[in-house]
């Protein structure tokens, strides 16, 4: 009997997370499009009506904004790998493996972003090179911190650690059965994690992991004070010359409120186009 | 022959206040069909998930098919030869019907993709759903999922299978559905161990029914003799409440 003859419930390749059939399909533009498309006007409008200051702010201020969006990404790519290992450690039966995982968790969420950053940049180099003297490693000695290396080693230790807690909580949020049912079947602990529960813990942990994207943006402002020159940093540069703060701070502003406008409509999407049938 | 199935003596903790089971021995020959029936909380289940070392067991020997269930290459082995039904299907519900029965094949068993979707097919029609092939586990029935769980612990050939309480989580009329496909696969002559209060079934298929309470067997005979001159008070009384 021919039992894959098509009909209305034919589906693509699973393996293709974000086209699961039934989904709404992509193409219908909530209306929060519509602020995001407002605020790119006005900036658009600002540009062309008085190019001198706002032209020249956002001439002046855009390789910052691509070591914004270079340092989140990068960032928040490394967050959502080492987030899993601390997530999955936080699950761990083993008390050792808990046990790091969990001080990992609760000390880093204990000291201030900002903090981590400025240890990152200013005492992390000297620890590396007090060891380099001590054990006689000269490329250790000589190493000198690269601001934006370190930025994005703050940012994603830190956020990692919140992320850990998402993961928890989204594998947590699986049904036991799922896990039993693929341990039954012969597959090991490794296997059914990748093949069965984290699948459908990535869905529901979507929004909280969009949130904390759009959280990084906002927070890798601070990195300005750590001598990268990110969009933040590159609007004081300007301001120190000009001495214009409101077109300026305004602009930069307007600037991350379209990064972050758009972002959260990707993730809405996203959020959209993954969801389980039935 | 030896016995596929060899349990000896097993305790169960939960927590420090609950012994679930206590000293169970069980033996199951190979084409056996074993009924377990027994209150809520006797340990029934649990005895079932020890099998396939769902569940832990704190003291005592399980062998399936020669191999003891202790390191964890030896737990691994044991279940890609030990299908298991659940209660609640516990189909994967991000995987079309399909994808289910596909997965383990090509994961634990190493087959090719083409071999794994013929396999799944075939089943498929056997246990009379060709057409929820690309169907979500969310948009078929109780009866149904429960039809594909089945297959998808087929497809890995196993020589025994476990089913507990496989239609207890069902609406009445699609309890048929399920039980037909159990009888066709007893009388093809899978070794069965089988949770459940389906008397009809038991009579039908089994050829041991076994009585449990609070942790123990309290007696076991053929289904016809427990289900209608059980030796034993609690058995008496347990059935006088399950049966109308």
């Amino acid at each position: 009997m021919p039992a894959t003859k098509p009909n209305a419930l034919r589906s693509p390749p699973a393996s293709e997370l974000a086209r699961i059939p039934g989904a709404e399909p992509s193409a219908k533009l909530d209306a929060w499009w519509w602020l995001l498309v407002g605020v790119i006007a006005l900036v658009l409008a600002l540009v062309v009506v008085r190019p001198d200051p706002f032209l020249r702010i956002v001439i002046y201020v855009r390789d910052g904004i691509a070591v914004t969006v270079l340092t989140t990404v990068v960032a928040f790519v490394l967050t959502l790998v080492l987030g899993l290992v601390g997530g999955l450690g936080r699950l761990s039966k083993n008390p050792v493996i808990f046990g790091l995982a969990s001080l990992y968790v609760e000390l880093i969420r204990g000291i201030p972003l900002m903090v981590q950053l400025i240890w990152w940049y200013f005492a992390f180099p000297s620890v590396l090179q007090q060891v380099g003297q001590s054990f006689n490693l000269t490329f250790l000695e000589r190493y000198r911190a690269n601001p934006i290396a370190m930025a994005i080693i703050g940012l994603t230790i830190c956020y990692a650690a919140y992320m850990s807690e998402i993961y928890r909580a989204g594998i947590q949020s699986i049904p036991r059965g799922q896990m039993e049912a693929a341990r039954s079947l012969g597959m090991t602990y490794a296997q059914s994690m990748r093949h069965i529960v984290l699948p459908q813990a990535v869905r529901v942990i979507l929004p909280p992991v969009g949130n904390e994207f759009i959280a990084l943006l906002k927070d890798s402002s601070l990195v300005s004070v750590v001598a990268v020159a990110d969009l933040t940093r590159r609007g004081r540069e300007f301001m120190s010359t000009t001495f214009i703060p409101i077109e300026t701070w305004s602009m930069v502003a307007l600037l991350y409120l379209i990064l972050t406008l758009f972002s959260a409509r990707m993730v809405a999407m996203i959020e959209r186009r993954t969801k389980i049938e039935g | 022959m030896q016995p596929i199935i060899q349990i000896r003596d097993v305790h169960k903790h939960f927590g420090r206040d609950i012994h679930a089971l206590r000293g169970v021995s069980l033996d199951v020959n190979k084409g056996e069909v074993v009924v377990i029936i027994g209150p809520s909380g006797s340990g029934k289940s649990t005895l079932l998930r020890c099998i396939n070392r769902l569940e832990e067991y704190d003291q005592g020997t399980i062998i399936v098919d020669g191999i003891p269930l202790d390191t964890a290459a030896n737990i691994n082995a044991v279940r890609a030869e030990v299908g298991m039904v659940f209660q609640q299907f516990n189909l994967f519900a991000h995987l079309s019907v399909l994808e289910n029965i596909q997965l383990a094949q090509r994961v634990v068993r190493r087959r090719a993709s083409a071999e794994a979707r013929k396999v799944a097919l075939d089943l498929l029609a056997k246990v009379g759903i060709p057409e929820k092939a690309d169907a979500y586990p969310g948009q078929i029935s109780g009866g149904q999922q429960q039809r594909v769980a089945i297959a998808r612990a087929l497809a890995m050939n196993p020589k025994i299978m476990l089913f507990d309480e496989p239609t207890s989580a069902l609406d009445p009329e699609m309890i048929k559905e399920v039980l037909d496909v159990m009888l066709a696969l007893a009388h093809e002559g899978m070794t069965m161990v089988v949770v459940s209060h389906e008397m009809g079934f038991a009579r039908a298929a089994a050829h041991r029914a076994i009585f449990m309470d609070e942790g123990m067997i309290v007696e076991e005979s053929t289904p016809e003799k427990l289900f209608s001159t059980p030796a034993h008070e609690r058995t008496k009384l347990f059935l006088s409440k399950v049966l109308l």
